[in-house]
């Protein structure tokens, strides 16, 4: 099948690998991954209806081992594929046949932590998770919390200005990133923002936050760790429809209440979730809200007093409120576990278009009536605050009639984002997944525009360059 | 995750199995996050989600193991962690185990390597053979820094002797054959069989000393049948299947006939290594018209000693107020999914029971993993003491002798197995050591 298209390999470099294979002896043994039956392994991430087999994968130790690489990649003349953790739902870190993939794994220290300053500064193949669980005996955390967080790293996380359920309070990468080290194609290593908010000059972080891999390597960040609330109360709402748990999204936003997280996930979800995490999800609605409350006990119940007025006034069916601090972990693990458990049932692809809250319950009506008009099944489970939604359309990946349905099907949900006024992407990144769409979201001067600015850092094209722009339009 | 196995390959129960499991895994990366040896080694090939590419790409093509993916399926430690993380259900134990099944099928190891497996896989299930050996460790112990400088073996041996005890207990009752009753109780007798097995009996018979006097004390008979040996667990690990279902075939008919002379409620097992391949013989002789029934019938009745005991009526007197720190082996929380009973019954018992950071994270013990990987088995526990250490304990509790073994090796804290914390409790003897 393969529907998106990945350009043609270079066969002079194909032809050249072993000669630009011995450049990189500089680098010990098991850093260096050259073999085919151990290249495999990095053929794709968690998009893995595609795959590509590297030229070989590189895994340095230091800044200075990826900048040398670089390079040397420069020098010869070859494509780079930075690489996280391979969590990236959009394709972001598969790789190309012509291309080196560069894997921060090995770069997994946290270097300092500043609880004064309320920063941490660590290697970006760091996890997500373990950046908070290294403040949180000191009562910190890192705001971001993707699901992947526990395996996810921030270097990944700052490719695709990752998101997460908390994000509705706390905002995403790009607002919790205080700086980055950032090696460039020809090795240079650019230090970018600095310890605290707004740091002088341009803000070059709000342009590499995001760039998908495209403008360089980040090989440490710098993150903002926050004193975490005197407590937290998730609080599970259960609706007979999608389109009342949707209403009573966008009326919460709409009376200016901004819960810590607010969740949705329908019928199918609850289902699959309940089955892994026995959270206590209830069984018997058609959508269910996980809203959390964070604060005093005062601050809580008081916030927590008008949202229920408010989900009552939408027809809530079941209020349960989590009582300990164990449910509201399984609750949480339920939640974050939802797309790997959606594999119990079935293969799918998640999609990840955003789009405003007030429009959620018309966006969830026509999700349903997409997926149906292509015999396919959706399960949802979404950050509703954020209006992000996350339709995983399901599918048997076996089939290659059912992978093309379900990436029509795919791609006719970002395009209803859009049209109702939201965007293709809300944290996963555009990766190859969504590339071919950006023309539907974007006019072709944008995009010119974005890939001049691109140019100006990688005017050949050799970082990641199968991404995020369509393929027959790059400048 | 798509999978590619030709209908003459799917013919096969092993595959059949195997392609079930690897179209279970969606490919997220959770596993990675909690695999020692990507933890340690920072490389996804050394990581579940890696070494389930490598063994579906070796087996979907019918391809003879190379020592490439030898290398990373022998790092594996199979602590099973990254079942407990997976999201999807991947069964990621049966996987590996058909891989190395189908490594020591494919691909011949160098020589040193092979004779080094022939020789533990002879001699630790063996209890006779290994209390021989044991005695030469012992003479053989301060001679570590000559042996370290033998070609090929030196490492591995060092390793051996390192983790060798100091003195050898001698053999005792409670190692069976034999029957144990319960003091009073009526015409209606409750029994249950103890496993010997191999290596703890000869290692530390005070646990199953410590175990029979506990169940006797709560009105229950124990029986250790004559002829049951060794679960066959190293073996099966080291992928020498047909000699791990032989040596599960003899102890399935030796507990049978246990069954059919006087009954049995539980074949309670005091290492949780064991216990998990006892548990999984219903799977492993799926496909034997002889024994999967059978097979099938013992898995269900054992039960990890804590497992067994939360049911009946203990009594404790007089506790000593310690803080226990308790481990939690691998087999036990992500093998068998035995996480809270331990723990109950030591609080139940009197002590303090601390969870001890990062205690998902294996030990690196794993069997003879110490033994074959000393490199990253010793760096894992010093983690691992390091982490026990912070927590501050009087004493370690932990379930399976091979932890005991390994963590007593990096650390001056002492080290008892649950069941005699819970014996001394409900008056039995001090654990020695403590």
């Amino acid at each position: 099948m393969s529907q998106i298209a990945f350009p043609p390999p270079d066969v002079a470099i194909l032809a050249r690998r072993d000669a630009i294979l011995a450049g990189l002896a500089f680098l010990p043994e098991e850093c260096l991954i050259v073999d085919a039956i151990e290249r495999r392994a990095f053929e794709t991430d968690a998009l893995t209806a595609y795959r590509r087999l590297p030229l070989a994968v590189v895994l340095p130790r230091s800044t200075e081992e990826v900048a040398r690489v670089l390079k040397y990649c420069s020098e010869v003349g070859v494509n780079v594929v930075p690489r996280g953790a391979g969590t990236s739902l959009s394709g972001g870190a598969i790789p190309q046949e012509d291309a080196i993939v560069i894997g921060l794994s090995k770069m997994s220290r946290i270097l300092e932590i500043n609880l004064a300053d309320r920063y941490a500064r660590v290697e970006a193949g760091v996890t997500n998770l373990a950046i908070s669980e290294a403040v949180v005996a000191e009562g910190f955390f890192y705001a971001p919390d993707p699901s992947s967080q526990l395996a996810c790293t921030i270097g990944g996380n700052i490719g695709m200005n990752s998101g997460g359920a908390h994000c509705l309070k706390y905002g995403v990468t790009t607002n919790n990133v205080l700086g980055v080290r950032l090696v460039t194609l020809d090795g240079e290593i650019l230090d970018l923002g600095g310890t605290h908010l707004d740091a002088g000059g341009f803000d070059w972080l709000g342009l590499v936050v995001g760039s998908e891999g495209q403008l360089g390597i980040v090989t440490e960040a710098t993150v903002r760790i926050l004193r975490a609330a005197e407590g937290a109360r998730p609080v599970l709402f259960g609706f007979d429809s999608a389109e009342a748990a949707g209403e009573c999204v966008a009326a919460i936003i709409g009376a200016g209440i901004v819960p810590v997280a607010m969740e949705y996930m329908d019928r199918l979800a609850i289902e699959i979730c309940e089955g892994f995490a026995h959270a206590g999800y209830p069984l018997d609605v058609e959508a269910m809200l996980i809203i959390e409350v964070e604060g005093s006990d005062e601050e809580m119940q008081a916030q927590l007093a008008k949202i229920t007025a408010i989900a009552r006034d939408s027809g809530v069916k079941t209020i349960r409120e989590s009582l300990s601090a164990m449910e509201s972990a399984q609750i949480w693990k339920g939640r974050k576990s939802a797309f790997g458990a959606t594999g119990r049932i079935a293969d799918y692809i998640c999609m990840d278009g955003t789009v405003p809250a007030s429009r959620l319950p018309e966006a969830l009506r026509r999700t349903g009536e997409i997926c149906a008009s292509y015999g396919l099944r959706v399960a949802n489970v979404f950050h509703a605050g954020d209006g992000n939604m996350h339709p995983l359309v399901l599918y048997n990946c076996n089939d290659p009639v059912q992978q093309a349905k379900a990436e029509d099907a795919g791609n006719e949900l970002l395009k209803l984002c859009v049209q109702l006024g939201g965007c293709l992407t809300g944290e996963h990144g555009v990766g190859i997944e969504k590339r071919d769409l950006m023309r539907f979201q974007f006019s072709a001067k944008d995009l010119d525009q974005q890939m001049r600015v691109r140019a100006a850092f990688d005017p050949n094209w050799r970082m990641n360059p199968a991404k995020v722009f369509p393929l027959d339009q790059r400048i | 995750m798509q999978t590619n196995f030709t209908p003459e390959l799917l013919a096969d129960s092993h595959m059949r199995a195997s392609e079930k499991i690897v179209r279970s895994c969606v490919h997220c990366g959770f596993c990675t996050a909690t695999c020692p040896t990507y933890l340690l080694l920072g490389d996804e090939l050394d990581s579940p989600r890696g070494r389930i590419y490598l063994i579906k790409d070796m087996l979907e093509n019918r391809r003879p193991a190379t020592e490439l993916e030898v290398k990373h399926v022998d790092r594996c430690l199979s602590c099973l962690a990254c079942m407990t993380t997976c999201p999807s259900g991947v069964h990621y134990m049966h996987l590996v185990d058909h891989a190395r099944a189908y490594i020591e099928a494919t691909y011949q190891r160098p020589l040193a390597d092979r004779m080094l497996r022939a020789a533990l896989s002879r001699i630790i299930p063996s209890r006779g053979l290994f209390r021989a050996a044991l005695r030469l460790a012992k003479i053989g112990r301060p001679l570590r820094p000559v042996v370290a400088r033998i070609p090929q073996y030196g490492a591995k041996l060092t390793a051996m002797l390192a983790l060798a005890p100091k003195s050898i207990p001698a053999r005792v009752e409670t190692e069976g054959p034999g029957e144990f009753r319960a003091r009073g109780g009526g015409p209606q007798r409750r029994r249950i069989a103890l496993l010997t097995g191999c290596a703890q009996a000869v290692l530390a018979p005070e646990i199953n000393a410590a175990t029979i006097r506990l169940i006797n004390r709560t009105g229950v008979d124990v029986v250790l049948p004559e002829g049951e040996g060794c679960c066959g667990s190293l073996v099966h690990h080291m992928g020498r299947e047909a000699r791990s279902l032989a040596q599960a075939r003899a102890n399935i008919d030796v507990w049978t006939r246990e069954i059919d002379r006087g009954g049995l409620e539980a074949i309670v097992v005091t290492a949780s290594g064991c216990g998990t391949t006892i548990k999984d013989y219903g799977f492993m002789l799926r496909d034997d018209a002889l024994y999967a029934e059978k097979a099938a019938r013992i898995s269900a009745l054992a039960k990890d000693v804590t497992e067994y005991l939360t049911g009946l009526d203990l009594r404790f007197e007089n506790p000593a107020k310690l803080v226990v720190a308790y481990h939690s082996a691998c087999s036990m929380q992500h093998g068998q999914k035995i996480t809270d009973a331990p723990k109950m019954l030591l609080r139940r018992a009197g002590f303090t029971v601390r969870d001890v950071p990062e205690g998902h994270i294996c030990c690196g013990s794993a069997g003879t993993y110490n033994l074959l990987q000393p490199e990253i088995a010793g760096r894992l526990r010093a983690r691992k003491v390091a982490n026990i250490a912070r927590v501050r304990p009087d004493v370690i509790a932990t379930g399976n002798i091979g932890c005991i073994t390994q963590i007593a090796a990096g650390t001056s804290i002492p080290i008892a197995h649950t069941a005699e914390m819970l014996d001394w409790a409900s008056g039995g003897p001090r654990p020695a050591g403590l």
